[in-house]
């Protein structure tokens, strides 16, 4: 549910813009997933401060429990086993909404605010306007949106937007006890990602980086990957994610497209019809019609 | 309705000369094609363009139309099926069907070209176009349709089929436009899709073959 106390820079099927005049800080979330001992804790904060209870799942042989996101479970570690320099690597990553500045999600979505992104960054979903379309599971590059089969709505992490429009952190990273997701401004977390990519840079992992992919305008989660040259490795990461063509044609050209096609075909009907005029068949044709109706009559007359 | 059609000439013989288009069940047919079009363009132009988003109070609620609309498109489909069945060997093309298009302009003067028979060059096309969208909007409908069937296809497919399904409602909705409009232009013809009948004018201007045809005059 939307927060009244945060600004509104987007808001779905909504061609006008939103409230201009204040400008608040840009925040993110930082993962720094080399830190990360997949305690899970994040999964059971978010689930608590949300009030979402997962039905108790079954172990599928590896850690990844519940195995994937759903309305009931925003954010799910899941868990890769990759070899990395003939070294056995456990990369985890906590999923979830990314957040992006650009949201697949919200330029797919049909219905006037039922999803919103605050000025903060923070992506949210409006239940009560959602009507159930799914548009924004096609919408999202990261596979994140998922509908409830118990309501038909769309559900996924809006990072605390409650808690973060009083001042205080996601519940995620309240709870994280390494330090892996750290909360603040973007501008601060980019900060915090130099420094951490620069030990670990010196410490062997040459192409460690940050996550903030440019193809959907940069995210408001950001994950600190000891390998950013192969974000596949964390459990299909894109590596260059962006909103997909078909979404982009459809919701962009096509409208322009069709309005000229429909309007077209409308107008070309009136214009026609009061210039050319009605195409009537009875004032030629008619009298001929009159002439084989009397030589019918003839005829009929003789026999 | 067929006794008027069978014999017209009993009520007014000089003027009203009528010939049965189309039977009941095909009227019917027609208008049931027609009621679901126009429910299924209104919620699906709400839903493609934010500022008719509003289109969906004809339904109650926005989501009430998004859970009516394909249920609709799916009888429209039927519908349809059963005309298409009806109608396709009347719209194979032929060279009469050539000449009218190549000469179309002539005939947007109101000047009727080439020996027509039960459908025009337009007409036909405008069949075939129908089907295609329809075959289209069927199967990206399914495709995309929460929460039943969507699920079982992966989402660049879902993707796919929903800017197919949206291009090929937009060219539905414009050749609908179109279709009405000559329905409208050429006098006389609403009159075929709604009492029947058509005057033998109106068959001997548009459609001289089929008037042989039907009537077996050699005018």
């Amino acid at each position: 549910m939307t927060s009244s106390s945060l600004d509104i820079q987007r808001r779905s099927a909504s061609p006008t813009a939103a409230a201009e005049a204040r400008n608040p800080a840009e925040i993110a979330q930082l993962i720094d997933v080399s830190v990360c001992i997949g305690c899970k804790a994040c999964q059971v904060a978010c689930s608590e401060w949300n009030e979402l209870r997962a039905d108790v799942g079954t172990c599928v042989g590896v850690y990844d429990n519940p195995t994937d996101l759903s309305s009931q479970a925003w954010t799910v570690m899941r868990f890769a086993e990759v070899e990395e320099n003939g070294k056995l690597e456990w990369l985890i990553r906590k999923d979830g909404c990314m957040h992006c500045a650009e949201p697949g999600c919200l330029k797919a979505c049909p219905s006037p605010g039922a999803i919103v992104q605050h000025k903060n960054g923070i992506v949210d979903y409006n239940q009560d306007h959602c009507i159930g379309c799914g548009y924004c599971v096609s919408g999202c590059p990261f596979n994140v949106p998922r509908l409830s089969p118990k309501d038909g709505k769309a559900y996924k992490c809006n990072m605390c937007s409650d808690r973060v429009a009083v001042g205080l952190e996601p519940a995620c990273v309240k709870t994280c006890p390494t330090g892996a997701i750290q909360f603040g401004s973007k501008e601060d977390m980019k900060e915090v990602a130099a420094i951490r990519i620069a030990d670990l840079q010196s410490r062997g992992f040459q192409n460690a980086g940050l996550y903030d992919p440019p193809g959907v305008g940069g995210t408001h989660t950001m994950y600190v990957l000891h390998h950013a040259d192969k974000p596949e490795q964390y459990s299909g990461l894109p590596n260059d994610p962006s909103i997909s063509t078909a979404v982009g044609l459809w919701k962009g050209a096509l409208k322009p497209l069709a309005t000229v096609g429909i309007a077209a075909a409308g107008l070309f009907g009136f214009f026609h019809y009061i210039t050319v005029g009605p195409n009537r068949a009875d004032d030629d044709a008619h009298q001929d019609a009159n002439d084989d109706a009397k030589a019918d009559t003839r005829e009929e007359d003789r026999s | 309705m067929t006794d008027k059609a069978q014999n017209p000439a009993a009520q007014n013989p000089a003027k009203e000369k009528l010939i049965q288009r189309y039977s009941a069940a095909e009227r019917i047919n027609h208008w049931v094609v027609a009621v679901c079009f126009v429910l299924l363009a209104i919620s699906g132009l709400a839903f493609f363009y934010p500022a008719f988003f509003w289109l969906t109070g004809v339904f109650g609620t926005p989501e009430l139309a998004r859970i009516v609309h394909p249920f609709v498109g799916v009888v429209m489909f039927v519908a349809f099926g059963r005309q298409f069945f009806r109608y396709w060997h009347h719209n194979l093309l032929n060279r009469e069907d050539i000449r009218w298009m190549v000469a179309v302009k002539e005939v947007m003067k109101g000047n009727e070209v080439g020996d027509i028979g039960r459908y025009n060059g337009g007409q036909k096309a405008m069949f075939w176009v129908m089907v295609l969208c329809m075959a289209a909007l069927l199967g990206s409908g399914v495709i995309a349709w929460r929460p039943y069937f969507a699920s079982s296809f992966p989402i660049p497919v879902i993707r796919i089929a929903l800017l197919v399904h949206a291009t090929s409602a937009v060219v539905l909705i414009s050749s609908i436009i179109v279709h009405v409009y000559a329905a409208l232009w050429v006098q006389g013809t609403i009159r075929a899709m709604v009492e029947g009948v058509v005057t033998h004018g109106w068959a001997r201007k548009h459609h001289p073959r089929w008037y042989r045809e039907t009537t077996g005059k050699k005018v």
